[in-house]
């Protein structure tokens, strides 16, 4: 099994799942990390999920997949799923793909547009 | 890797003052690498970091399509070249050819459309040529089913 090169810390409380994702999320390291989080999300069954970005220091259009992906599992659950603190370049991709607005994006517990 | 900085050859449209080739395996580990290495090469240059960064992301997609789809079942060899060149204006540009033998794309122009993948099953956004076009000031693709892709990168670096 191949290191890789993102990670992450999670907590649980109140029916709030969060992520603190870490290092960088491409196609190699997203693989890895939506299985053990498609695992604690379905077993947690949480009424939202948050993915705390600002510990990713690189992410490509792989990491759209990982979080849409995420989204639709918490979409099926019927519960939310937010996004904390992304940083420009990963707002850009989100608007590139026509989902800036789709998202529930959160800036430093500043709600910037949903 | 060659870090000879004089003149190397004249070329139409600038001259080549530095040029980097690597060879990696399809391998989905190699993906950091791979535009790590390129990043770096670049930053001779001492362009933005915001520039670096875009490269950084270019690059990845280009990589991440030759080892997802190019060489979907099986693991080939990228060949990634890079050249420094001389713009008229002073400035320093960087051309990034990223290059596979794999499957090749049967319609490139619809590949290059946003949100279209062949891949959806396993997550994957389809954004990948969009992702390029957008951090990239020029992007080439040419491809020939059963022989190959290869993509190609334009990137203005700095002024002087």
């Amino acid at each position: 099994m191949t290191r890789s090169n993102c990670r992450y810390e999670s907590r649980f409380e109140d029916g709030v799942l969060e992520f603190r994702l870490l290092g960088e999320i491409d196609h190699h390291s997203a693989v890895n990390v939506r299985t053990e989080m498609d695992e604690e999300i379905c077993r947690l069954r949480p009424s939202k999920v948050i993915l705390e970005l600002c510990g990713i220091e690189f992410m490509d259009s792989s990491g759209l997949g990982l979080i849409m992906g995420r989204y639709s599992l918490m979409q099926r659950l019927g519960g939310t799923l937010t996004l904390r603190n992304p940083n420009e370049r990963i707002v850009k991709i989100f608007e590139l793909a026509g989902l800036g607005r789709m998202i529930r994006i959160e800036n430093d517990s500043k709600e910037v547009k949903k | 890797m060659n870090g000879n900085s004089q003149i190397m050859k004249k070329k139409r449209g600038g001259e080549i003052v530095n040029e980097m080739k690597l060879r990696l395996p399809s391998l989905s580990v190699n993906e950091g690498m791979a535009r790590a290495a390129v990043s770096a090469f670049c930053a001779q240059c001492d362009p933005p970091m915001s520039e670096l960064a875009d490269i950084k992301c270019a690059v990845s997609e280009a990589v991440t399509n030759c080892i997802v789809h190019g060489y979907r079942d099986t693991v080939g060899d990228i060949y990634i070249t890079v050249k420094i060149i001389s713009d008229d204006d002073g400035g320093k540009s960087a051309r990034i050819e990223i290059k596979d033998n794999g499957c090749g794309i049967p319609d490139v122009e619809q590949a290059r459309m946003p949100l279209y993948t062949t891949d959806a099953q396993n997550e994957r956004s389809g954004m990948g040529f969009t992702v390029m076009e957008s951090f990239c000031d020029k992007v080439k693709v040419r491809s020939r089913c059963g022989k190959g892709t290869t993509v190609v990168l334009l990137k203005r670096l700095c002024r002087r």
